[in-house]
C-alpha cells in the first residue's frame, strides 16, 4: 500500500498542477494522438514482420517475431540490380541538404528585403510571390521539363533541388515573421554600425527562429520523399533518389501483396529521418518561441 | 517631369541596390522554375502539341473541346474535385485550428509530443501512404479493414474497398483528413503560441468570460496572417490532390473514374496520351480554379495590411 502511495504521490503533484479542463484536453489529445499514430505504429510493425506474420489471417496488428530480414531482402535485392540503394540514398541526402540549405538562405535574404526593404518594384514582387503561392507545381510539369533540358540541367543534382528551391511559401512565410520584428531594433543595430548582412545575421534570424525551422523542415519535406524530379527530370538510374526506389517497389502492391515486407521497410527507411528531423527542429521551434518571446 | 521622375527612380534603385542582391537568388529561381512555366503553359494551351512535333497553334480550339465536349471532365473531374474540396478543406482547415489551440492549452513540456501525432501523418504523404493504407483497405480477407469488418460481421465477404467506385472517394476523403494537419498546422500552432500574453490579460479586464470569446476576439484577429496562409494552403493543397486516388488504386484513370480529380486529368492527357497542348489547357483551368477560391478566401480572412504591406 504504501509503495502504491510513493508511486502516486507525484502524479498527483503533476495532476494538481494541471486544471480540470488540461485533464480533459490530455485524455482526449492522448486518444487523438492514437488514432492517428495507428497506421504509423502498423508502419513500424510491418517493416519488421517475418513472411509468415505478413500473411497470417486474421492479420495482426503488433508484430510478434520482430525480424530484420525485410531490411536485409531490401539490401539484398538492389545489390542484385544495377545500382545498389546505398546509391539512391546517398543522391536523396545530397539533393535534400542542397535543398534545404538553398531554400533557406534564399528565402531568408529575400524575405529580409521584402519585408525591411524600400526598393521600387517590392509591391510587384511581393504580390507576384503571394499570388503563386496558389500555384501547384503539378500543373505545368511539361514546360518545367524544357526548363531544365534547356538549362542543361537534366541528369544533374541541381534538377532535384533547384525546382524545389523556389517555394513561394518559404519566402511568404519568413516575409510575415520577419514583418513582426520592430524596425527600432533594426535601427537601433544600424545606429551601432551594424551593416546590412549582419542586421540579418545578429537580429532577424535570431528573432525569426521559429520561421528559419519552418522553411528548413517544409523544405526538407519537400525534397526528401520527392517522387517528381526523379520521374521528370532524371533518365539516368543512377541519378535517381531513394523515394523512386521505393515508388518502384510499391507500385505494384494494389495487385499483389507479395513485397509488402521490402515495401514497408523500405518505406521506414524514408520515413524515420523525416521523423528525427521534425522532431529535432520542432523542439527548437517551441523553444525558441518561449526564450525569444516575439510579440 | 518625366525625366526626373526616372532619374528619381534610378536613384532610389541605386539607393537600394542590396535589397536588389538579397532578392536576386530566390527571383532567378522563382522566375525560371515557377514564372516561365506557367507562361509557358498558357501559351501551349492555345496550341497543339504532342512532345515530338512542333507546337502548332490552334486557337481556342483546346478550351472549347474541353468545355463543350469533354464528358470525362464535365461528368467526373469537375463533380469529384468538387466534392473531394468542398469536404477535406474546409474540414481540414478547422481541424489544423482547433488541434492547434488544444494543443497550445497544454503545458508547454508536452507540446511536442501531441504535435508530432498531429503532424506525422502529413509527413507519411506520397510513397508511405501507398504502402500503409493500401494493406489496410486490401481487397482480400488479409486488408485489416475487411479483416475487421468481417470478424464484427457487418459485412459478410471481402469488400475491394479501393477498386469499388462506390467506396473510393469516402477513402480518399478520410486519408486526405487524416494527414491535412500539414503546414497551415504548423504555421496556425506558430501563430497561437506568438499572440501576445498581455492581451489576454487586457481581455479579461475588457470583459472576456469564455475561452470561445478569447478565440473569437484575440486570438483569431491577431493571428491573422497564419490564418490566411493556412486556408491558402489547404485550397492548394485540396485542389492539387490527385496523385492520392492513383496512389490508392494503382492505376490511372481510376476504376470507373470514381476518384479521377483535375490532376489526374491533366496527367491522363499530359503523359499518358501525349497531348500537350490539351492538358495544358485543363492545368490552365485548374490554376484559375485554385486562384478564385483563394481570393474568395483573402476577402473571408484577409486584413489589408497584408495585400499591401
Amino acid at each position: 500500500m504504501r509503495r502504491v502511495m510513493r508511486w502516486i504521490a507525484p502524479a498527483r503533484r503533476v495532476v494538481k498542477k494541471l486544471t480540470w479542463f488540461q485533464c480533459f484536453l490530455v485524455l482526449f489529445l492522448t486518444g487523438l494522438s492514437m488514432f492517428m499514430l495507428l497506421p504509423i505504429i502498423y508502419l513500424f510493425n510491418h517493416a519488421f514482420k517475418p513472411a509468415s506474420e505478413l500473411f497470417k489471417y486474421p492479420p495482426t496488428f503488433i508484430v510478434e517475431h520482430p525480424t530484420l530480414k525485410n531490411f536485409s531482402d531490401l539490401l539484398l535485392a538492389s545489390k542484385n540490380s544495377i545500382v545498389p540503394v546505398t546509391r539512391y540514398l546517398f543522391n536523396n541526402l545530397i539533393s535534400t541538404s542542397l535543398t534545404i540549405g538553398l531554400s533557406t538562405f534564399f528565402s531568408l535574404l529575400c524575405a529580409f528585403a521584402l519585408s525591411k526593404g524600400r526598393f521600387p518594384g517590392k509591391e510587384l514582387l511581393f504580390s507576384t510571390i503571394v499570388i503563386s503561392l496558389m500555384f501547384a507545381p503539378e500543373t505545368v510539369q511539361i514546360p518545367r521539363y524544357f526548363v531544365i533540358s534547356q538549362l542543361g540541367l537534366i541528369n544533374t543534382y541541381w534538377a532535384h533541388v533547384l525546382p524545389l528551391v523556389a517555394m513561394p511559401v518559404s519566402v511568404f512565410l519568413m516575409k510575415q515573421f520577419i514583418d513582426q520584428v520592430p524596425n527600432e531594433m533594426l535601427e537601433a543595430a544600424r545606429i551601432e554600425g551594424a551593416n546590412e548582412l549582419r542586421v540579418l545575421s545578429s537580429v532577424i534570424v535570431p528573432l525569426s527562429l521559429p520561421a528559419v525551422a519552418t522553411v528548413a523542415i517544409l523544405s526538407f519535406q519537400g525534397s526528401w520523399s520527392n517522387i517528381e524530379t526523379s520521374t521528370f527530370f532524371i533518365e539516368d538510374e543512377t541519378m535517381k533518389t531513394l523515394p523512386f526506389y521505393v515508388l518502384t517497389l510499391t507500385s505494384g502492391l494494389s495487385n499483389s501483396v507479395a513485397r509488402q515486407g521490402v515495401a514497408a521497410a523500405a518505406t521506414l527507411m524514408m520515413f524515420i529521418p523525416n521523423l528525427i528531423f521534425f522532431l529535432l527542429l520542432q523542439r527548437k521551434m517551441i523553444d525558441t518561441m518561449m526564450h525569444s518571446g516575439i510579440k | 517631369m518625366n525625366a526626373t521622375s526616372l532619374r528619381h527612380l534610378l536613384r532610389e534603385m541605386r539607393a537600394n541596390w542590396l535589397s536588389y542582391v538579397f532578392v536576386a537568388p530566390f527571383t532567378i529561381v522563382f522566375l525560371l522554375f515557377i514564372f516561365v512555366p506557367t507562361v509557358a503553359a498558357i501559351v501551349l494551351s492555345f496550341t497543339s502539341f504532342n512532345a515530338i512535333e512542333p507546337p502548332k497553334f490552334v486557337g481556342l480550339r483546346n478550351y472549347i473541346n474541353l468545355l463543350t465536349q469533354d464528358t470525362t471532365f464535365w461528368m467526373h473531374a469537375i463533380p469529384n474535385t468538387f466534392k473531394f474540396a468542398i469536404i477535406v478543406g474546409p474540414i481540414g482547415y478547422i481541424c489544423s485550428f482547433a488541434l492547434a489551440w488544444l494543443i497550445t492549452q497544454l503545458p508547454s513540456k508536452s507540446r511536442v509530443w501531441y504535435t508530432l501525432a498531429m503532424y506525422a501523418p502529413s509527413l507519411t504523404a506520397g510513397v508511405a501512404m501507398a504502402v500503409v493504407w493500401i494493406v489496410i483497405f486490401s481487397g482480400d480477407r488479409l486488408g485489416y479493414m475487411n479483416s475487421i469488418l468481417l470478424e464484427l460481421g457487418i459485412i459478410q465477404q471481402p469488400q475491394l474497398w479501393v477498386q469499388d467506385p462506390k467506396y473510393l472517394m469516402n477513402i480518399m476523403i478520410i486519408v486526405s483528413l487524416w494527414a491535412s494537419m500539414g503546414v497551415g498546422f504548423l504555421a496556425m500552432l506558430a501563430g497561437i503560441q506568438s499572440v501576445d500574453k498581455t492581451l489576454y490579460e487586457a481581455g479579461k479586464i475588457d470583459g472576456i468570460k469564455s475561452r470561445f470569446q478569447e478565440i473569437w476576439y484575440i486570438t483569431i484577429p491577431s493571428m491573422k496572417p497564419q490564418m490566411l496562409f493556412g486556408a491558402v494552403m489547404a485550397i492548394v493543397g485540396t485542389l492539387r490532390a490527385g496523385s492520392i486516388s492513383v496512389e490508392l488504386t494503382g492505376s490511372n484513370p481510376t476504376p470507373q473514374y470514381a476518384g479521377h480529380l483535375l490532376i489526374n486529368h491533366v496527367d491522363d492527357y499530359g503523359f499518358i496520351r501525349y497531348e500537350m497542348g490539351y492538358a495544358s489547357s485543363i492545368s490552365v483551368v485548374l490554376l484559375i480554379l485554385i486562384y478564385a477560391t483563394s481570393r474568395l478566401c483573402w476577402r473571408l480572412f484577409g486584413t489589408e495590411g497584408e495585400t499591401k504591406s
